[in-house]
């Protein structure tokens, strides 16, 4: 059963009382709200998540709540509850949905140590991964979800969850997040976007959702070997250009990039090895052009 | 629901072969485990009793994940007081690792797995100038700038204002002995560091002797105003009594009479009740007839029998943890402090917390 299958009643019945149990790529997330918001961005970017049963294990247990406080009313805040603890500050009520996005980042990158976590959006295409390792601003999630609109697949456009033992990407597909120029950006390059009201003054400035397509989140189960790593450069008013970068330098980006390398000690530094010696390493600068962007990372992959 | 969460958890605590027979008992056990930081001592002793392979696939990745954890905390533990060694390197006085460090180094069961975080350190109190000195020319430097925090800790705490190194962010606190200067315990230090034991394989440290750890570990615990961690606390001196009592069967009862050399009879009274109590370790009779008399009056003794029970319970969605834990947190301050001392100390902090939200 899958998220759309639910009747409406049904989803505010299961968000309210008992959780409501999704399949996230290799986690379960039994999630509960009484925000409508909550419930309609649910309803809308996980429709195609499968629905487990509740005797099944669920790894995380998260909430966001209304706060047990006047904020409950007067200006009213959201507060994210990881197994009833609140990890982070409260947020105003109206970001309630990005919240939930921000909070179950936080549980699979501050828990999940059996995997190396680099923060970086993951596409793949003809079963070999697109690792986009990138600080803020560098519009990996504008690329990632210009690719994946033109039919790449979608893996994770936050965490890229690196096997140690068998040298693969293991996906997470879950709602690609844009920020600020970059939405109207995807919304003029792919109308037909399944995207969420935009959330206006968060920390991150404005913020959408957009919904992973539905052929992505059907091949969870199917991991993804190293192809190729790309730092993008989001340079307004440059030319395109992809480039060969040496391969140590890309190790050192995966390496400030990732959420967890320190605790993996030798094992993750032969592993984030291994990655960059089986994937080409280059940068791409883009200036914006998003149907000659995809047009380039199209020659990439066909190349190989 | 909350109490099976607490009871799987409990019932692994106590002979890791009982583990859950479902999928809702591994979520209590993993989620309370998580909360109480013992995720990692679950995670070692089922590798090293064989049976993880047993675990089902959602909870033993968890395990996995810990145990990756508590092995880099490890690593990252050695590394720390082998800096703080070669920084203390020119001083004059026996340096005493405490809790989670002198575990690791003594190589004893506690640490198996442990979350470590600050190192703890107990120095005479003659020497406190030069191990803060010393600590600052090897890049620690002081916390808690506000002057007041700064004399609060320095005339009315067992211990320095938190030290942090600059660059690797580590923390180290520096005891001059085991309570609050002025509170309620006033545990003999000197004879504590007279007892204190070299390091086997280290020329720098020293540990407390084996019935000093396991009353330091009661007093840290009993002696808190924070709950948080009780439950991770009470399976340190679970596991420090299992392991001296198999080499020693009377290490017991010389822990009984070195409570009472050392000012401490009623941290231990607290530790034996209720390591046995929850996680099942065995007290003989005749220790805990004697200690039974080192508890508080018929008044005081069922209220911290209810408090306790709640509030060492890694449940912090549980209303009665909740209330418990707020009843804790004022007797802590009770036995913190003088309570002249004490009322000054609430209004300041009250005053500025006014100050810094205006």
């Amino acid at each position: 059963m899958i998220v759309a299958d639910l009747r409406p009643d049904e989803l505010r019945r299961r968000l309210a009382r008992a959780g409501l149990r999704l399949r996230i790529g290799p986690v379960v997330a039994e999630i509960r709200s009484s925000f409508r918001a909550v419930e309609a961005g649910v309803a809308l970017h996980y429709a195609d998540h499968e629905v487990v049963d509740e005797d099944q294990f669920a790894d995380f247990e998260v909430a966001v709540e209304r706060p047990a406080n006047v904020r409950r009313w007067i200006r009213p805040q959201a507060i994210f509850r990881f197994e009833n603890r609140p990890p982070f500050t409260p947020l105003a009520a109206n970001q309630a949905f990005p919240l939930l996005e921000w909070g179950l980042n936080w549980c699979v990158s501050a828990h999940c140590h059996q995997y190396l976590i680099v923060h970086a959006a993951v596409v793949e295409r003809n079963g070999r991964a697109i690792v986009l390792p990138a600080p803020q601003g560098s519009g990996k999630s504008t690329l990632c979800a210009a690719l994946v609109s033109r039919g790449f697949r979608l893996l994770s456009d936050e965490l890229a969850l690196i096997d140690i033992e068998r040298n693969c990407i293991v996906p997470l597909p879950r709602p690609i997040s844009l920020k600020n120029q970059s939405i109207a950006t995807i919304a003029a390059f792919w109308p037909e976007a399944p995207m969420s009201a935009v959330v206006h003054d968060t920390v991150k400035g404005s913020v959408v959702h957009v919904r992973p397509p539905r052929a992505s989140v059907v091949a969870s189960a199917e991991r993804a070997l190293p192809g190729w790593i790309v730092l993008p450069a989001y340079r307004p008013s440059h030319r395109r250009q992809l480039t060969c970068v040496s391969k140590a330098s890309v190790f050192m980006q995966l390496v400030d990039s990732a959420f967890n390398y320190s605790l993996h000690g030798r094992r993750g530094f032969d592993a984030l090895g291994r990655l960059v010696d089986a994937s080409e390493c280059c940068r791409f600068t883009y200036g914006g052009d998003l149907d000659d962007a995809v047009q380039a990372f199209n020659t990439l992959t066909e190349a190989a | 629901m909350i109490n099976t969460g607490c009871g799987a958890l409990l019932a692994a605590l106590r002979d890791i072969d009982r583990l859950p027979a479902d999928a809702a008992g591994w979520e209590a056990l993993i989620r309370r485990a998580r909360e109480a930081d013992l995720i990692g001592t679950l995670a070692f002793r089922l590798h090293e009793r064989g049976t993880i392979e047993r675990v089902p696939d959602g909870p033993r990745a968890h395990f996995a994940a810990a145990r990756i954890r508590s092995m880099a905390l490890e690593t990252a533990m050695r590394r720390e007081t082998r800096e703080i060694a070669a920084a203390l390197r020119d001083v004059d006085a026996p340096i005493v690792l405490l809790k989670g460090a002198a575990y690791l180094l003594a190589g004893l069961p506690p640490a198996r797995g442990r979350f470590f975080s600050d190192v703890d350190i107990l120095v005479p109190r003659h020497a406190l100038p030069n191990v803060e000195s010393a600590l600052m020319l090897g890049g620690f430097a002081t916390t808690h700038l506000h002057p007041y925090d700064q004399r609060y800790y320095r005339r009315w705490l067992h211990e320095l204002p938190p030290m942090q190194h600059v660059k690797r962010l580590t923390v180290v606190d520096v005891h001059h002995t085991l309570a609050p200067v002025a509170g309620r315990m006033q545990p003999d230090a000197v004879a504590l560091l007279r007892a204190a034991i070299p390091l086997r394989g280290d020329d720098r440290y020293r540990t407390l002797e084996p019935a000093d750890m396991v009353l330091h570990s009661a007093t840290h615990l009993f002696g808190n105003e924070v709950f948080t961690h009780g439950l991770r606390d009470l399976v340190d001196i679970d596991a420090l009594l299992r392991h001296f009592t198999a080499a020693d069967p009377r290490f017991v009862d010389r822990l009984v009479r070195r409570a009472v050399e050392v000012n401490l009879e009623r941290p231990l009274y607290y530790a034996l009740r209720w390591t046995s109590r929850l996680l099942g370790t065995a007290i003989p009779v005749r220790a805990s007839m004697v200690t039974d008399g080192y508890g508080p009056g018929t008044l005081v003794r069922p209220l911290m029998d209810v408090l306790l029970a709640d509030g060492l319970l890694p449940d912090s969605a549980s209303r009665s943890t909740r209330w418990a834990r707020r009843a804790l947190y004022v007797r802590g301050h009770w036995l913190k402090l003088p309570l002249p001392r004490l009322a000054w100390h609430l209004a300041v902090k009250s005053l500025r917390r006014e100050e810094s939200t205006a």
